[in-house]
């Protein structure tokens, strides 16, 4: 009905419609359009500055060429896609039952979910930061904690076959807060009737979360944990901080080889070319992601 | 009754502990930044605080922190205002007039695939952009960029916040003759006021925090906080305390932002992705 009312509730606007949508239509166009139209234009060109003047040189299809048997790009697509699956598995199911345990916590719910917003609003290298120094071998606070329960300290972010569980930790702390509150948000819209009705049917906490809680979810769970797995894509901070990396390629991720071969190597085209193929797998999951909670949707609507 | 109790008790543990895993980390950071890098080396629980480290990041004569934080204050504001601008009147245009509908669903749904894209895949160009037009290391590239960044999420949020505004106060207003300007000075944006909150800490705090971006379109004049900092991890023989410091002093505003506006910043991130 809202949707109905506010369809009929419109103006021509004249100039007006047009002036007020020109500047973000503008933005859009200008830095957002054409920046990857001329991605996919440097992906076919060698570029090297002189004399602050760019000068381009076709290459055609080489950088394609090349990308495909770069061990480095082969590596970063490998770790990403680990990091995303199990960086976003574990957000999902911690966030969810934080979500579960807030909703029920009453008047201390305010106090829970201020504690755990802050690790949303924390810029991603103050995080790197912080666990730069509680992963430290020698005097980090992780190691400190194991040493008191009789565990010797590991190298977290040096040993090639921890690190990248190291990093995805981090990213687990960052992250699951913004899952929680979406989750949280999901649960407290649903109606209240059908808690009470399971209740009066004598439905124990698991039946509950079975047959009634996880069905209803289903939708917002669906979205929350396609947009986290697309956006998990993003991660760079962090790992510029931890590790850089390394060991060896052992956190390699997309967004760094972009990164490295743009600017560290000053290799414009070959980065443009990583980046453009990067979008391209990106757009494919959103795709995916799209259709995957379309479904959802109906299943929770039938 | 005793099962039901005994239950909550847990709970409440369950969730205090979790509240422990968030907190913890910070603290511990804010512990480091007061100790002597032999305190923190020897991993004293007990020392005797030392404002040596804040006083080496901000007076020593290498350091530019009140520059940095100066240039991500700068930043972080104007982006801010923009996004706030354009964002508003685009959401306005999209709900409020006759388009046809697949324009707000083209501009709505390449906002949705623009807020998902890496950042570092779009830096390249904006920076062979910016040394093209000779704007590489100004306020006004990073600032560009960081409008473009978040207008996405700027126009998911205000578009919300638009469609709650009473369609009946401005046929009055313009029954009173008011103009599409008038109009949108003296009822659109006042009323949708919460929604400006809402959107400006989100985009403040995330411009605030904005690294990959910056490390590639700042130099020397115009590098943000998130640089610094990164460059305190790397440049030095690693100056922990000090970085400590950085970071401590980095996060205050989001900190205050928490204590004061988390209504604002909880409805934000909800109507930026859970529409």
């Amino acid at each position: 009905m809202a949707t109905a009312a506010s369809g009929a509730a419109r103006r021509e606007g004249g100039a007006w419609r047009w002036l007020t949508l020109a500047p973000a239509a503008t933005i859009y166009i200008a830095l957002a359009v054409l920046p990857i139209a001329n991605l996919v234009v440097m992906s076919f060109h060698d570029i090297r500055w002189a004399d602050g003047i760019a000068r381009w040189s076709a290459v055609g299809f080489r950088h394609y060429a090349e990308l495909s048997r770069d061990p480095l790009f082969a590596a970063g697509l490998r770790n990403t896609v680990v990091f995303a699956v199990l960086a976003v598995g574990a957000e999902m199911v911690i966030g969810f039952v934080l979500a579960q345990w807030v909703s029920r916590a009453g008047r201390a719910e305010i106090v829970y979910r201020t504690v755990f917003l802050l690790p949303i609003l924390l810029p991603g290298i103050v995080i790197g930061a912080i666990w730069k120094l509680m992963y430290n071998p020698d005097f980090g606070v992780v190691n400190q904690m194991l040493a008191l329960a009789g565990i010797a300290g590991r190298d977290w972010l040096g040993d090639r076959a921890l690190a990248l569980g190291s990093v995805i930790a981090v990213d687990v702390w960052h992250w699951t807060p913004f899952v929680f509150l979406l989750l949280l948000a999901g649960l407290q819209s649903l109606p209240q009737d059908v808690h009470e009705a399971a209740k009066v049917d004598g439905a124990g906490t698991w039946t509950e979360l079975r047959y009634v809680t996880l069905p209803m979810m289903l939708p917002t769970i669906a979205v929350t944990f396609a947009f986290r797995l697309i956006v998990s894509f993003k991660v760079f901070d962090e790992v510029y901080l931890l590790t850089g990396g390394g060991p060896g390629t052992a956190t390699e991720v997309v967004s760094f080889t972009i990164y490295r071969r743009f600017f560290t190597e000053d290799r414009m085209g070959y980065g443009s070319a990583i980046s453009v193929v990067v979008l391209f797998l990106l757009a494919l999951t959103i795709v995916l992601a799209l259709a995957a909670t379309r479904r959802a949707r109906e299943r929770a609507a039938s | 009754m005793i099962a039901p109790r005994v239950k909550s008790v847990a709970m409440h543990a369950a969730l205090a502990a979790a509240a422990m895993v968030v907190l913890l980390p910070v603290l511990w950071t804010a512990l480091a930044a007061f100790k002597t890098q032999i305190a923190l080396l020897r991993g004293d629980a007990l020392f005797a605080p030392t404002l040596a480290n804040f006083h080496e990041l901000l007076f020593s004569r290498s350091s530019d922190y009140f520059a940095h934080f100066a240039n991500s204050l700068v930043v972080a504001t104007l982006s801010t205002a923009l996004v706030l601008l354009v964002a508003t009147l685009a959401a306005y245009s999209m709900v409020r007039m006759r388009w046809p509908p697949a324009v707000p669903a083209l501009v709505l749904g390449f906002s949705l695939v623009f807020h998902m894209i890496p950042p570092i895949t779009l830096v390249g160009p904006w920076y062979v952009m910016a040394r093209a037009l000779g704007v590489d290391d100004t306020y006004a590239a990073l600032v560009l960029a960081h409008l473009t960044l978040h207008l996405p999420i700027g126009i998911a949020v205000m578009s919300v916040f638009v469609r709650d505004v009473p369609f009946e106060l401005e046929e009055a207003a313009r029954l009173d003759g008011c103009t599409t300007p008038q109009l949108l000075r003296r009822i659109v944006f006042p009323l949708v006021r919460p929604g400006l909150a809402a959107t400006g800490i989100l985009v403040f705090v995330f411009s605030w925090n904005e690294f990959a971006v910056a490390l590639t379109l700042t130099g020397r004049h115009t590098a943000t906080i998130p640089v610094a900092i990164a460059r305190f991890a790397q440049e030095y023989e690693i100056k922990h305390g000090v970085m400590a410091a950085g970071a401590v002093l980095s996060v205050i505003p989001a900190i205050l932002l928490l204590l004061f506006a988390q209504r604002s910043i909880v409805k934000g991130i909800i109507a930026g992705v859970g529409k």
